[in-house]
């Protein structure tokens, strides 16, 4: 079988050209029905890459069905295209995708989101024997990517930094709340990170409760006016602050009878704004974190650090998992001998058992099962071994050369023209 | 036969130790070789406590070696149940180097054989296992309190290297600190009660001055925490002190004999 792949990406193109063949996933999984006349296909569409998995028993043209598909998405700039696209077949193509599941294919080494989208691109796309094969062994090699290496662990946005600092602190985010100081795009980012942690947005706190409404009322919080900061940071775990003030919003003179009252009760104050929001002296006192965007950036920065040289371990299990790919797809080569030696064998032994039903007649039901079964576990035996041998000559490259051997030996030659 | 079990949990301590300090660097393997080697140390000491107290003659861990035997199983034993996971690897690389080095020092001073049972009455027998079993969980809780402080120190002073390390969350140790030190609180109590019990007019030392106040710090640390909610840094600070306090305990009382 013939494995192809065309696709364009992020190491290539750049956003002006990737977004004219971006697709969403219902355009995907329709994208893929039309072409899966006569093969196997596949559409995986992410904000990096959009790439046409093609395949079938024959070549068929495949590379330029999956080309021709790719450049008409991008319409009448197709020219624009046509240069930035890459193609892959068989092995290449199945290490790529085992590549981008593990997330060694993005801009940032493991980040999470791409095995999601690669599983539904896998279930949106009209598979068979050998997609099936090749995406479901993806979706394993970003898996054991993950959990065997710490690619993915340590946080790689400001947002996540910040969301991964909390639970640092306070473990299970669950029943945990936060407010935010200021309703700024990065704010409601870091806010939306805690929230799927589990944190309850409680407050948003603007020098204007009006523009914070809009806000509050997406993320289920309530808007107050800077002046009802002091009374809500009694019963919050983490303060998110980006207004654009030109002074300390968050003081330590202000604040100081408040962050005590908590008694260490541990406080996580996210400044993101430049200028700063959040007094720096309020870090002095017991149970304050105090981090800003600089903090942040260098811990995104140490993280992807990790990250990188995690990369290096990641590689190896995603080349393991490709030589097992390889390996199968070799063993599909003696494939039909194996069907047809093991065809011929139970041909031979339901006829020797229909030869000796004259004398079998005067046994019971349960004595003819165990016959049968005798029967049929002899033939298994046999045929165990030569089966391995001929999967593991195929791995070999010999798969070819042993299964007309066997098919000359046998007389097989008829009875996979039949089949 | 008895030195046969030292050697096992000898060498399986020492190698979740150096499992742990490697762990720092190969966080997932060296995490679960270190966490075997804490199962497996632990069994074949318990298997070697079980035969000193069946073959011996008398109290087997009377002596200072042999309360050190005893100290270490109890210490290793707290960590197995209240730390002994992935997220305190770093509680796992303060505690077994030490618990390795005690079991060996304790083997050199003949605590993990059989030979030299103490006579003792069951309320003596009682008494020492309390008290040890007591500071030993102390010893963790403070440990906990001990790594508390530190990462509350990289927190402050913003250390991006947190992740890196993978420490463990800040309340939960504030937490389990505070439960080990409950748990422990009551095994020492029990362990106060029988010393006392036993005592005789004009025994009471110094040594037993050093444990009451510790008792007393612990305790007025836990009732803070109930009644004025104090946590954070300073109990964090104060349960490290007790870790000081019991270094002063265990020789003068316990290892002394």
């Amino acid at each position: 079988m013939k494995l192809v792949l065309v696709g364009i990406s992020h190491h290539r193109a750049p956003v002006e050209l990737r977004e004219r063949v971006a697709v969403e996933p219902e355009r995907a999984a329709e994208l893929s029905s039309s072409l899966a006349d006569g093969c196997e296909a596949v559409v995986l569409s992410t904000c990096n890459r959009t790439e046409i998995y093609l395949a079938a028993d024959g070549d068929a043209g495949l590379d330029a069905r999956a080309t021709t598909a790719l450049l008409a998405l991008a319409g009448d700039e197709s020219s624009e295209i046509a240069p930035v696209l890459y193609r892959l077949a068989d092995e290449s193509a199945a290490l790529h995708l085992f590549r981008v599941a593990a997330g060694l294919d993005s801009l940032v080494p493991g980040e999470g989101e791409i095995l999601g989208q690669v599983r539904t691109a896998f279930e949106s796309g009209t598979t068979g024997a050998l997609l099936d094969r090749v995406f479901s062994q993806a979706l394993h090699a970003g898996r054991r990517a993950r959990v065997e290496t710490a690619i993915g662990e340590s946080p790689a946005s400001v947002p996540a930094a910040a969301a991964a600092l909390a639970q640092q602190v306070f473990d299970d985010l669950r029943g945990r709340s936060a407010m935010l100081v200021g309703a700024g795009k990065m704010s409601e980012l870091t806010a939306r990170n805690l929230r799927s942690r589990g944190v309850r947005i409680a407050a948003i706190a603007n020098r204007t409760p009006a523009h914070g409404d809009a806000l509050a009322a997406r993320l289920g919080a309530s808007a107050v006016g800077l002046d009802g900061l002091r009374d809500q940071l009694r019963g919050v775990d983490v303060v998110v602050a980006s207004t654009s003030a030109p002074g300390f919003v968050l003081r330590v003179d202000e604040l100081e009878h408040e962050v005590r009252a908590r008694r260490g009760r541990p406080l996580l104050l996210v400044d993101l704004a430049v200028p700063r929001d959040v007094d720096p002296a309020l870090a002095m006192l017991d149970g304050c974190f105090v981090y800003d965007i600089d903090d942040l950036e260098a811990v995104v920065e140490a993280s992807l650090d990790v990250r990188r040289a995690e990369a290096a371990r990641a590689e190896r299990v995603v080349a393991t998992e490709a030589q097992r790919f390889q390996e199968w797809q070799a063993s599909l080569a003696v494939v039909p001998a194996i069907a047809s030696l093991r065809a011929h064998a139970e041909e031979i032994r339901a006829a020797e058992l229909a030869k000796a039903e004259g004398r079998l007649g005067r046994l019971s039901e349960s004595e003819r099962r165990i016959v049968e079964s005798m029967t049929a576990q002899i033939v298994n035996k046999l045929l165990h071994l030569p089966t391995v041998r001929l999967k593991q000559a195929a791995a070999a490259a010999d798969g070819p050369a042993y299964a007309d051997v066997v098919r000359h030996l046998f007389g097989l030659e008829g009875d996979e023209a039949q089949q | 036969m008895v030195e046969l079990l030292v050697w096992p949990a000898l060498v399986a301590y020492g190698e979740a130790a150096l499992a742990y300090a490697g762990g720092l660097r190969t966080p997932r393997l060296g995490g679960n070789l270190a966490i075997w080697g804490v199962r497996v140390g632990w069994l074949a000491q318990t298997a070697l406590l079980v035969v000193q107290g069946l073959r011996a003659d008398g109290f087997p861990w009377g002596s200072w070696a042999g309360a050190l035997n005893l100290f270490v199983w109890f210490v290793v034993g707290v960590y197995l149940v209240w730390g002994c996971n992935a997220r305190f690897r770093l509680l796992g690389a303060l505690v077994m180097p030490p618990a390795a080095a005690l079991l060996a020092v304790s083997w050199l001073g003949g605590g993990t054989g059989v030979e030299d049972g103490v006579q003792a009455g069951a309320l003596l027998a009682a008494h020492v296992g309390l008290m040890l079993a007591g500071l030993a969980g102390l010893a963790v809780a403070a440990g906990m309190s001990a790594l508390y402080l530190w990462e509350d120190r990289s927190l402050t002073r913003r250390d991006s290297r947190l992740f890196r390390l993978r420490m463990p969350p800040l309340e939960a140790l504030d937490r389990i600190a505070a439960r080990v030190a409950g748990v422990s609180l009551g095994l020492l109590s029990g362990g106060i009660v029988l010393g006392l019990a036993r005592l005789r007019s004009g025994e009471f030392d110094a040594a037993m001055a050093v444990t009451i106040v510790l008792w007393a710090l612990v305790a007025t640390i836990l009732a803070l925490r109930l009644e004025a909610g104090l946590r954070g840094r300073r109990a964090a600070t104060l349960l490290t002190v007790a870790l000081a306090l019991i270094a002063v305990v265990l020789p003068i009382t316990h290892f002394a004999s």
